[in-house]
């Protein structure tokens, strides 16, 4: 049983649905992504829970410069796996109110975004990640270019360059430490046993967090992420914000602290702190927003901040907080994006100020935002408050402080959630709301299993957590002994 | 016999999904029977559980699953039901069912009766999780759970756009006090390893050096910033009268009897480390106090009925804390048993009340209703006799014991708690008189539809009258011939009590008589004023002298706070917004965009099209790079 | 052939290297300040010529036969550019009827 299948079926499928008319292309991504959601289920139950790299994959590719197709998942994959698997068919299923034109190719776009995701998630090759990360790029800017709002030409460019330009670093970096293995490869396992100077790993380190910082974005390079999240399609605003920006924190877990675990040891309160100013900033701002969505895209901004300050502690509950938030905030942002849709979708505006009262008007709409917005404002039993808890746990070890203001996250979230429940949902029903209908078909079907899996992984974070404990606890004692050493000497 | 605990709150959270999932498509009747009946049956298993701690004497300890496994650190789903807990079950669910009882009168017309009884039992879930949880972390469950339950239920009526902001305010209030429990549980995360009760009580004395006092000064003033925001505790108080726009019965249950009191219950549950941490133990008390003094200043002047009963409870709140902060744990648990009988009466007998008056809560526009209403009079009597500390009502025998350990503590602190019980009395009797003696002063309309409320209100306020009137019983001091039950009985967790007033000064009996008087000149005034004279408040439009003004609007606390936190942030928002995101990073971003494109748009001027000037400009290039090449 | 070789070698590299230094900027001059494209065409001849010049020199002081083969390959060169050179001047004129390369400047921004 080999991870190519998991990683080619949507491949395959996005050519396969190219082929189907634009009526019923979306029965059939739905269909296949299905299936691949089966598969990674399969997959997982396969899965033995232990710190090995499993199903793995090396074929020869460009030998001669020592670029192979490897492939492997191990804990930590297999989370990303199930986070790409699980909000692929719910992001389809999403945009089936959508009458997209030339729904066959946005569709087959969705499908070969997922394909590329799937690989940056599993690759063990370094030119492999690196192609891939890039080619999960290429999907995501015709979906917003083409399908996105008014100004979607201009911030779509603004937004290809300026990741393009942060993965340009990182290219540089890998080419780099290509250039220090002894053997010349691209391999993770050569990169990890790179002993380089500190001055080395500071470079370095910064090439790749460049690009992982502007992917996820902490602080201050999320300019890019409002105006993308605005003016994308929905599925694209929730292709970005559920899946996409978890490559970055799943690069610097896998591709960054790794590899130069002293030149992050010596920047870490840098990058630290930009995380944690990121919280409160875009927290702040979120006070303010007119726009639904714009408003969401900043309260993303304040979650992953919190995500990443989170890895940037490197410590146990940090690490693993980090992956079962990074589930969480997948589920919980793609709810929250596809209630703004429905809303914008029947208001024709998404200006917050224009509505009220929908709660009277439409209640089970009402349940499912609240359930929603206690996932996001991290509730307990719910599944925001698990990956929270330990994200600020792994805070306080590294400096109470910096806990504290990343803490004030659970107070201003609640602050910005419940403005925006409240302009929306409650007081009386206004003329542009009265006519507001109740959800129906597939808008329960998305949110119900939202809602669903909000409680269940809220109550049983388990589950998932014990798939990447063993991989993170190796991944992480593991550069804490290379820095313990190299402080020795 | 232990695996029936964990049904105690798997019923309330039963009868929520039933209520939740059927609100529209069940009956009235049955949705309330359901709702009031699981309680009832948790109540019986509380009953259960409660004797089985008497008869064995040990604490019932139940591991459900593992919730959350972090490498080696793992925090169970577990119960914990010893003494304390088993007290504290006995009154969610038992005071819990009265007021589901209740509520199925008082909100029979309401559009919202299946949400109501949803949203009542999935509150009683939480409450049940907060105070049986076996660590910290499922306590802090329950402890935002309940946070939860009273937004949405002072957000009942949600399209008040006021009653929206006062469950949002609570909401968020809640959640300053829960950043600091959050933080206290991370640090004894680091310190003790663990975050269940045993496993960190036992670790306390294992603590060593300087760092003690350090690290349990420091925890237990965070896990008392928790309790400030969950007991409404100056500095985080505003919430608690705002929340009076939930439903009579809510105010009762939530906002009077059981979660209001969970900052109690959570440092008497903490109290190993408290006794540690005599700084912290210190500001608790005068904090109490402090609230206890202020609350009662604005309870005053009132004209709501219900905001009467807020600041009574928040000023009741205080005595608790006092209690804490001077070392009578019994004293204050004592309070929260006896203050859940009779301010839940109350707030039922106001509801009472505001029922038959057809939805008016100011006392102005009440009076007279006593004949009326007979028996919401005579169970209202008893819970205002028993909340001004008069004997042999309940209420004299917990704030005395509270009052006896504070002049142990200070005396000085003793007479400004005699002050606030004279206040307490003062207000209490203010309330009584304004709302059944006198005239009535209401419209004609609501003079006709005066009546006294339906059974099921009448029976919860008869049953919590008596509770209200015997349940000094509980702990009757040695001092009156007493056994103090209660002492004896949570012995294992407090150890023995302090013997309070025998080391000189003024003698036991001496601080009772004190109170006592305190009271009854109160009582006896507010009865000249408002019976003799019948001195009723004055309209919002006339002026009122400046103390009472200040009283009146609750010395401006609300727009202070608005001032100096609220618009603040709210102006650094835009700031940030508009400013520094926009302009400055963002600038800066589209700046190096921009940048590229003006510099080649200057650039490009250079491709002039003439080929004399390519080729001279070639010829210079070519003469350059020679030159070079010859000089290096 | 030795004749030959003795013949330019009676006159001193130096003066060669000097001429054809000489031909080769009145060349580059030509090419730089007249605005006609024949003449400019002619200069550019010039330039070559100079060229060839000094390779032929060198060949015959270094003994090389290699120097001579490249003049071939330039004057080859040559031949063919002024082919295609003088055909597009032709186009040129006919379009513009002027061979004025200032005229031509629309190649630009």
């Amino acid at each position: 049983m080999t991870v190519l299948i998991l990683l080619f079926l949507p491949l395959v499928a996005a050519l396969a649905v190219l082929l189907f008319k634009n009526e019923t292309a979306k029965h059939a991504a739905l269909l296949f992504s299905v299936i691949e959601l089966g598969l990674a289920v399969f997959f997982i139950t396969k899965f033995v829970p232990n710190a090995s790299t499993q199903f793995a994959v090396d074929y020869p590719w460009i030998p001669k410069l020592g670029i192979y197709f490897t492939a492997g998942i191990d804990g930590i994959s297999m989370v990303m796996v199930l986070l790409n698997t699980l909000l692929v068919p719910i992001i389809i299923l999403a945009s089936y109110n959508h009458n997209h034109k030339n729904a066959n190719a946005f569709y087959a776009l969705i499908l070969f975004m997922q394909s590329a995701m799937l690989v940056v998630f599993t690759a063990l090759d370094g030119f492999l990640f690196y192609v891939s990360w890039e080619a999960a790029l290429l999907p995501i800017y015709f979906i917003c270019a083409l399908w996105g709002g008014e100004n979607r030409i201009k911030i779509t460019i603004k937004f290809f360059i300026y990741t393009f330009a942060g993965s340009l670093f990182m290219l540089l970096g890998i080419i780099y430490l290509h250039l220090q293995t002894p053997a010349r490869t691209y391999d993770i396992q050569d990169f990890y046993g790179l002993t380089l100077s500190l001055k080395q790993q500071s470079w370095v380190f910064w090439a790749f967090f460049l690009a992982f910082a502007i992917k996820m974005p902490v602080f201050p390079f999320h300019t890019w992420q409002p105006d993308t999240y605005t003016e994308a399609p929905t599925a694209g605003t929730m292709l970005l914000s559920g899946i996409m920006l978890k490559m970055g924190v799943y690069g610097a877990i896998r591709w960054m602290i790794p590899v130069v675990p002293l030149g992050f040891d010596h920047w870490q309160y840098v990058v630290i702190t930009l995380a944690v100013i990121g919280i409160v900033y875009a927290s702040l701002i979120a006070f303010n927003q007119k726009d639904g969505k714009r408003l969401i895209a900043y309260s993303s901004i304040a979650h992953v901040g919190l995500i990443a300050a989170g890895v940037f502690a490197w410590t146990m509950s940090g690490v693993q907080g980090a992956m079962i938030q990074m589930l969480n905030h997948g589920i919980n942002v793609v709810g929250m994006f596809f209630i703004m849709d429905i809303i914008s979708r029947r208001l024709k505006t998404r200006d917050l100020n224009e509505m009220g009262g929908i709660a009277k008007v439409a209640p089970q709409f009402a349940i499912a935002f609240l359930i929603i917005v206690l996932g996001t404002v991290a509730l307990p039993l719910t599944n925001g408050f698990i990956g929270e808890f330990l994200l600020l746990n792994s805070m306080y070890e590294y400096n109470i402080w910096l806990a504290a203001s990343a803490g004030l996250t659970i107070i201003l979230g609640a602050v910005y959630m419940l403005r925006m429940y409240k302009k929306v949902m409650q007081g009386e029903t206004n003329a542009l709301t009265l006519l507001f209908t109740d959800i129906t078909g597939t808008e329960k079907l998305v949110l119900g299993i939202i809602c669903v899996l909000i409680v269940f992984l809220g109550v049983f974070p388990n589950i998932v957590m014990h798939l990447s404990d063993a991989s993170v606890k190796e991944l992480v004692q593991s550069v804490n002994d290379k820095i313990l050493r190299a402080g020795k000497y | 016999m232990n695996n029936y605990l964990w049904l105690i709150p798997l019923l309330p959270l039963a009868g929520f999904i039933i209520n939740g999932l059927g609100r529209n498509a069940l009956p009235k009747n049955l949705i309330g029977a359901i709702g009031s009946l699981v309680i009832l049956v948790a109540f019986g298993l509380s009953v259960e559980a409660f004797l089985q701690v008497q008869s064995t004497g040990h604490p019932i300890e139940v591991n459900i699953f593992t919730w959350i496994k972090v490498g080696n650190f793992t925090v169970p789903f577990a119960f914990l039901v010893d003494q304390l807990s088993a007290i504290m079950l006995l009154i969610i669910t038992g005071v819990g069912f009265l007021i589901h009882l209740y509520s199925i009168g008082y909100m029979h017309d309401d559009a919202g009766f299946g949400k109501f009884f949803a949203y009542l039992n999935l509150f009683v879930f939480f409450m049940l999780l907060l105070v049986m949880g076996s660590n910290y972390v499922v306590m802090f469950i329950g402890w935002e759970g309940v946070g939860l339950c009273s937004y949405l239920l002072i957000g009942f009526w949600f399209t008040n756009a006021d009653y929206a902001d006062a469950a949002k305010k609570a909401f968020v209030m809640n959640r300053i006090g829960d950043l600091g429990f959050l933080i206290a549980i991370f640090l004894m995360i680091h310190y003790f390893d663990s975050v269940s009760f045993n496993e960190v009580f036992a670790k306390v004395p294992g603590l060593h050096g300087a760092k003690v006092t350090h690290v349990l000064t420091l925890i237990t003033m965070l896990l008392f910033v928790g309790a400030t925001g969950k007991s409404a505790q100056i500095p985080l108080f505003t919430w608690l009268p705002d929340a009076m726009a939930g439903p009579t019965p809510v105010s009762a249950l939530i906002h009077a009897a059981t979660m209001v009191t969970a900052g109690i219950y959570m440092i008497a549950r903490s109290h190993v480390m408290f006794d540690l941490a005599p700084f912290t133990t210190n500001i608790v008390a005068i904090i109490g106090l402090a609230t206890a003094v202020f609350a009662a200043l604005i309870a005053l002047t009132q004209t709501d009925i219900k905001k009467v009963l807020a600041y009574s409870t928040v000023s009741q709140l205080g005595y608790m804390f006092l209690g804490l902060g001077v070392g009578a744990y019994t004293g204050s648990f004592f309070h929260v048993i006896t203050h859940a009988f009779f301010k839940a009466l109350l707030f039922l007998g106001a509801g009472s009340v505001i029922h038959a008056v057809s939805g008016e809560q100011d006392m102005r526009k009440m009076g007279g209703l006593y004949k009326k209403l007979p028996i919401t009079f005579w169970t209202m009597l008893m819970g205002t006799i028993a909340i001004s500390g008069i004997p042999p009502f309940s209420g004299f025998f917990s704030k005395d014991e509270i009052l006896a350990h504070t002049y142990q503590y200070s005396p000085i602190m003793y007479y400004i708690g005699v002050i606030t019980a004279m206040f307490t009395s003062f207000y209490m009797f203010r309330m009584l008189f304004l709302t059944f003696f006198g005239k009535f002063r209401g419209t004609h309309e609501q003079e006709h539809h005066l009546h006294e409320s339906p059974a099921t209100i009448t029976i919860p306020l008869i049953v919590l009258a008596i509770l209200s009137v015997f349940g000094g019983a509980l702990n009757i001091p040695a001092i009156l011939g007493g056994h103090e039950w209660l002492a004896h009985w949570l012995t294992p967790l407090f150890g023995e009590a302090k013997e309070g007033g025998h080391e000189g000064g003024i003698p036991e009996m001496g601080l009772m008589a004190i109170s006592v008087g305190a009271a009854v000149i109160a009582l006896v005034y507010a009865y000249i004023k408002y019976i003799s004279k019948a001195d009723i408040p004055v309209a919002d439009t006339e002026e009122r002298p400046l103390l009472t003004a200040l009283s009146y609007h609750k010395f401006y606390i609300d727009e202070l706070y608005d001032t100096i936190i609220r618009k603040p942030l709210d102006a650094i928002s835009v700031f940030f917004y508009k400013v520094v995101d926009k302009m400055g990073i963002d600038g800066l971003v589209n700046g190096l965009g921009s940048g590229t494109v003006e510099s080649s748009k200057g650039l490009r001027l250079l491709q002039t099209g003439n080929v004399g000037f390519y080729i001279f400009m070639m010829v210079i290039g070519i003469i350059a790079v020679l030159v070079y090449s010859l000089k290096f | 052939m030795a004749n030959i070789t003795e013949t330019i070698q009676t006159v001193p590299l130096n003066h060669y290297i000097l001429l054809s230094a000489i031909i080769f900027s009145i060349g580059v001059i030509g090419v730089l300040i007249r605005r006609n494209a024949i003449v400019v065409f002619m200069s550019v001849e010039l330039m070559l010529n100079a060229v060839n010049l000094l390779l032929t020199a060198f060949s015959v002081y270094k003994g090389d036969a290699s120097g001579q083969v490249f003049v071939f390959f330039v004057m080859a060169l040559a031949a063919a550019e002024v082919a295609v050179g003088l055909a597009i001047i032709v186009m040129i004129y006919r379009n513009t009827h002027s061979t004025d390369i200032n005229v031509l400047s629309r190649l630009k921004w």
